[in-house]
């Protein structure tokens, strides 16, 4: 499920239930549909309510950082879930994305 | 060291499946009070390569993937997810970090880093055109304080 709030250039998002293989496709076609005005710089993934997530999330975030990188926008999360986290950490996502406390 | 409790499931390769094969694991390991670290790290690895049979070795054609999982005495858990799809060519790439076979299509590439990070050990048997098996093991045993270890 994902709820959003739009501010100016800025869509913030939160994910709730599982983010795997088979939920990464919905998700990513509702998130591209937000960002889809070019005006749009900054997406910020709230995952706070995220209970799982794998490498097929880890494809679906790295797309939409490119997505907005080609753009010259940027990214953030809001992740304050152990399991997602150490995810993150693992795949050298906060390398690229930045971690909102 | 003896055989504690054993399982095994044979289930569609659909991707919904992913969701019920982590259930299935998790329900296996809950009489070991396992710590939520412990549920997470199996859960993901299961779903890896549960996900590498339907994408990978199915092409999402579906066919059948089977898991099972052996608890012995010593809390000591193996999981194996079989298949019987395409096999792949060059295990040592398929391993790699940010390989991904299909690299067009949002694939992390992480699938087997995951289980290697997440289990103790992780095995890949596989044949082309004959199949994969992937055996994960990880001890649930309790984890002891650091000041009591020897």
């Amino acid at each position: 499920m994902l709820t959003h709030v739009k501010r100016q250039n800025a869509v913030r998002v939160k994910l709730s239930g599982e983010l795997d293989h088979n939920s990464a496709g919905p998700i990513r076609t509702q998130l591209d549909s937000l960002i889809a005005d070019p005006s749009i710089t900054r997406l910020e993934l709230d995952l706070n309510d995220l209970s799982f997530m794998d490498s097929s999330g880890i494809g679906m975030i790295i797309g939409r950082y490119k997505l907005m990188a080609r753009r010259g926008g940027t990214m953030a999360v809001l992740n304050g879930n152990r399991h997602v986290d150490r995810i993150f950490e693992m795949a050298g996502l906060y390398q690229i994305i930045e971690k909102l406390a | 060291m003896s055989i504690m409790n054993e399982m095994r499931m044979d289930f569609l390769a659909r991707p919904e499946n992913e969701a019920f094969a982590r259930m299935v694991i998790s329900a296996f390991m809950l009489p070991t009070n396992p710590t939520l670290e412990q549920l997470g790290d199996v859960k993901t690895a299961v779903s890896e390569a549960v996900t590498n049979a339907i994408v990978h070795a199915y092409h999402g054609n579906g066919g059948t993937v089977r898991m099972r999982a052996v608890l012995d005495s010593d809390l000591m858990l193996t999981v194996d997810i079989v298949d019987n799809g395409c096999g792949i060519e060059d295990i040592e790439q398929a391993r790699q970090p940010f390989y991904s076979s299909d690299p067009g299509l949002e694939r992390s590439g992480m699938g087997f880093t995951v289980m290697e990070s997440f289990m103790d050990e992780v095995k890949v048997f596989s044949q082309r055109g004959r199949g994969t098996m992937v055996r994960m093991c990880k001890s649930l045993a309790a984890e002891m304080p650091v000041a009591q270890r020897a």
